[in-house]
């Protein structure tokens, strides 16, 4: 055994802790108290998926997804090296196959060797990109770095944060957490059943990766003739990518795992030596590329013509401040929930069916959780791909006096339900919702009106209205109304600044003096 | 149990080997089956033994159910009620009880308030935990006067620390989120930047407490009233749309948690209570800057009027009474100041007290 130089392996696995902590560590930095200046969305960025599916649906590489073209670089001349090296889900993979192993050492053999099966992530790639093609990104749902960001959104942190650990001042709650986390335990647990099955046979990212290294200059080589055929090469073997035989390029993640294996010195990683084994090509059907191909075309009608938001406007769909309007804002949000994580209110929910299929799991205001922060505009600045656009603090609350030249960002408008209402219905003074309205003059105003009770006593209060064109639908009056259950004030909707049908008055925007 | 365990597996390790004697032909036994393998013959004391263990188990079964039974559905438990001690120090007829502070520099104005009423040795002693009650409910910042001014908050914990405070710490349950209040409102760098910690109200953070008013029974309260020994308020002067204004006494909204927007259907008892429950040691109003209209989150510098006061007192209905001025309000239209004084928590006339008024720079 060397002493002194660390191994390939070594490194690869010092490389996988660095990554991996990163990832973590820029997930915890991601609040309004930690976020300064921080590349929160780094990782985000460097999946090249996400930037090509994106590009497909919008033909744009948008703004830090460019650090992508730096995965692809490398991998063309590496290899698949990222699945090992730098993606957390990857890494999470390998480490729960080590613990939740439950095969002999002899079957280690027969279990890492190619597997026709992992043909299934190629077609799956086929599909999701066909459909990009044609306008429909949900890549989101299956791109590994997408995922595992929402799963410890959504689902790990907030049950860390129960079991006690202090992420957040309030413990956070998300819609159907539990059920995008529970996605990721099963993806876990699978390597109970294959090594980096998820990472072997579905994971699209993977398959993306794989064709890029069709050809790569460095790679794991045998040397033919010091080879006795012995096959320890397989025993820990993470692609499963026949390093005893013909290499399965594409399927090799560099875990350089049979190198410290080999008793013969037969393998090295690196340009071909005189005697070096031949690779193998890609093994993929073109008849079944060409069936999920087709398959995901036919799906695109189904889904565009089933009920989405962007023909006909939901009153729960309330999209965070600078959304595009809806189709290309479904043609560019990848479900990543990094805008949830960043919200400071957790306002911000993963929609379930409410837009249609085509929108699970994308980002909207449930204001009994939570409200828009007037001042706040985080969500559009993590927003990986511009689905939220970047804004500014004065251009989303815009200005309302009367020489006022912006207009502020509308989510929706509020209503009062006036049968909940307590001054409305109930005698009862209240007007919370005019005390919290953030628009300045606010947009909930009241009228001192005398009535009289059931005991016929005149009693005088104050009963409120909303002034539509001031209102931008932050949400805040139904989140402090103080009937618990559904607040007398609710926000939809309506009236939201990126929709052009989803509308209410003709004249909508008069200048109420200041 | 393990004793007759050890046994079972001696005997039929014993069995597995001699199985062929004991089952006769070896065409009859199935090589390697385990599932023909005999129990030995149970002894006296083996039966006693199985029969002992089982109605253990049995009189366990019965043991937990005779303990666990129970005519209600749900335990009930009842949670620990905490009360609020009274943070006041000792009357000093001495010193005036309300001071009145005008100027342009906000710490020497403070320094002055708080040197009228004796000096802040006269409320702090060495060692003390200060805990510091500005208004911080609104992400908004200083100029819009939503929230205490941060020079103020500043100057209150320097005047604590000087005087021998062990910790200032300073709190609000904002209505806007926390952590976003504290730091737009210049209230968090202002505090750490004069020797006092920012305690967030995070949901644990919170104590059943007693309040023991006409309107408030027993509402969640920030759980460093309880571990502090000194309480400063630290209001701001603002209009309010349903009580008319909010100054001291309806600054302690902020140390409630849970649904405290009901408040708002009883709103001037509610003041009351409030302002019963939570006696300060010292309260210091922040009119440095005022909030006229739109109150009280404000947002627009059109409804902000500097007027460069500061009081400090020991009295919160004159300190109200004083300050309803600054917002054209008269007593008469803020019910809550006197059922505040029928209450016994203060003075609507404030000139009847011993009050002074001073100039700085």
């Amino acid at each position: 055994m060397k002493i002194g130089v660390p191994g390939l392996r070594t490194i690869r696995r010092i490389y996988a802790g660095f990554f991996l902590f990163l990832f973590l560590f820029l997930l915890w930095r991601s609040d309004f108290a930690h976020l300064q200046g921080y590349a929160v969305g780094l990782f985000l960025e460097l999946d090249p998926l996400t930037a090509l599916a994106a590009a497909l649906t919008s033909a744009t590489l948008y703004r830090g997804l460019a650090l992508a073209l730096l995965v692809i670089v490398l991998t063309l001349f590496l290899g698949r090296f990222f699945c090992s090296w730098v993606c957390p889900l990857g890494i999470l993979n390998q480490i729960s196959s080590h613990l939740f192993t439950s095969t002999r050492a002899a079957d280690d053999y027969k279990q890492n060797r190619y597997h026709p099966l992992f043909r299934v992530k190629y077609y799956l790639l086929a599909g999701l990109l066909v459909m990009a093609l044609l306008g429909v990104l949900q890549i989101g749902l299956l791109d590994p770095i997408a995922l595992l960001t929402r799963s410890f959104v959504t689902g790990v942190w907030p049950a860390l944060q129960w079991q006690g650990a202090e992420f957040y001042l309030s413990q956070p709650y998300f819609l159907g957490g539990a059920a995008i986390a529970a996605l990721l335990l099963a993806i876990l647990l699978a390597n109970r059943f294959m090594t980096r099955f998820w990472c072997r046979v579905l994971c699209p990212l993977g398959a993306l990766l794989g064709l890029l290294s069709w050809r790569p200059l460095l790679r794991i080589r045998r040397d033919v003739d010091r080879c006795t055929d012995c096959f320890k090469c397989l025993r820990y073997c993470q692609g499963g990518c026949d390093p005893n035989g013909a290499l399965r390029v594409s399927e090799c993640h560099l875990c350089m795992n049979c190198l410290e294996q080999c008793p013969e010195g037969a393998l090295h990683f690196g340009l071909p030596q005189p005697r070096s084994a031949l690779g193998k090509a890609l093994d993929v059907s073109r008849r079944r590329l060409v069936e999920s191909a087709l398959v995901a075309a036919a799906f695109v009608p189904l889904l565009r013509s089933s009920y989405s938001v962007a023909g006909t406007p939901h009153p729960a769909m309330i999209r965070p401040p600078g959304s595009l309007p809806e189709e290309p804002f479904l043609g560019r949000c990848i479900k990543c929930a990094a805008c949830m994580r960043v919200c400071p209110t957790n306002v911000l929910q993963p929609a379930l069916l409410e837009g249609g299929v085509e929108a699970l799991w994308t980002p909207i205001l449930v204001n009994r959780l939570g409200y828009c922060a007037h001042h706040c505009v985080l969500c559009g600045h993590v927003c990986p791909t511009g689905a939220i656009r970047p804004l500014t603090v004065p251009e989303k609350i815009g200005d309302n006096r009367p020489n006022g030249k912006q207009e502020a960002i509308k989510l929706g408008t509020a209503f009062f339900d006036h049968g909940r209402c307590l001054p409305w219905a109930m005698h009862t003074p209240c007007i919370v919702c005019e005390e919290v309205c953030p628009t300045a003059p606010k947009a909930i105003w009241y009228k001192k009106v005398e009535l009289q009770d059931r005991q016929g006593q005149k009693m005088a209060i104050k009963q409120p209205y909303v002034e539509p064109s001031l209102c931008i639908g932050c949400g805040i009056c139904e989140n402090k109304c103080p009937v618990a259950d559904q607040a007398a004030i609710r926000v939809t909707s309506v009236g939201e600044s990126r929709s052009l049908n989803n509308t209410m008055i003709l004249n909508n925007s008069p200048r109420i003096g200041a | 149990m393990d004793k007759h365990r050890e046994e079972d597996a001696t005997a039929s390790a014993a069995g597995a080997e001699s199985s062929e004697e004991e089952t006769g032909s070896p065409k009859t036994r199935r090589s390697g089956s385990r599932i023909n393998r005999v129990e030995p013959v149970w002894s006296r004391r083996r039966f006693l033994h199985e029969v002992g263990v089982s109605s253990g188990l049995a009189a366990g079964v019965a043991l937990l159910g005779y303990v666990g039974y129970s005519r209600q559905a749900v335990r009930e438990k009842s949670p620990e009620i905490h009360t609020l001690r009274d943070f006041r120090v000792t009357a000093d007829p001495h010193h005036p009880l309300l001071a009145v502070v005008r100027g342009q520099q906000v710490e020497a104005m403070v320094r002055e308030a708080v040197q009228v009423l004796g000096g802040m040795q006269r409320f702090i002693q060495r060692g003390d935990t200060v805990l510091l009650k500005p208004n911080v409910g609104w992400d908004r910042q200083p100029e819009q006067a939503a929230n205490t001014n941060p020079q103020v908050v500043a100057a209150v914990a320097r005047l604590c620390r000087e005087a021998g405070a062990k910790a200032v710490w300073v709190t609000d349950c904002s209505i806007n989120d926390p952590r976003r209040s504290f730091t737009r409102s210049g209230i968090e760098a202002a505090a750490q930047e004069a020797g006092a910690e920012v305690r967030f109200p995070g949901s644990n953070d919170f104590l059943m407490t007693d309040m023991k008013g006409s309107v408030l029974k027993v509402w969640p309260v920030l759980r460093y009233f309880q571990q502090a020994n000194k309480v400063i308020n630290l209001p701001v002067v603002k209009q309010h749309s349903l009580s008319g204004c909010t100054l001291a006494m309806k600054n302690w909204y902020g140390v409630l948690g849970g649904q405290r927007n009901r408040l708002h259907q009883n709103i001037h008892p509610s003041i009351v209570d409030l302002a019963a429950a939570v006696r300060p040691t010292l309260t210091v109003v922040d009119a440095t800057r005022i909030l006229l209209r739109n109150g009280p989150s404000g947002g627009s510098l059109d409804d902000v009027k500097v007027e460069n006061t500061i009081l400090a007192g020991l009295d919160e209905v004159a300190l109200d009474s004083w300050s309803l001025a600054l917002l054209g309000l008269g007593a008469s239209q803020v019910p809550y100041l006197a059922m505040a004084e029928q209450h016994g928590l203060g003075k609507v006339d404030w000139r009847s007290l011993n009050w002074m008024e001073r100039q700085v720079g």
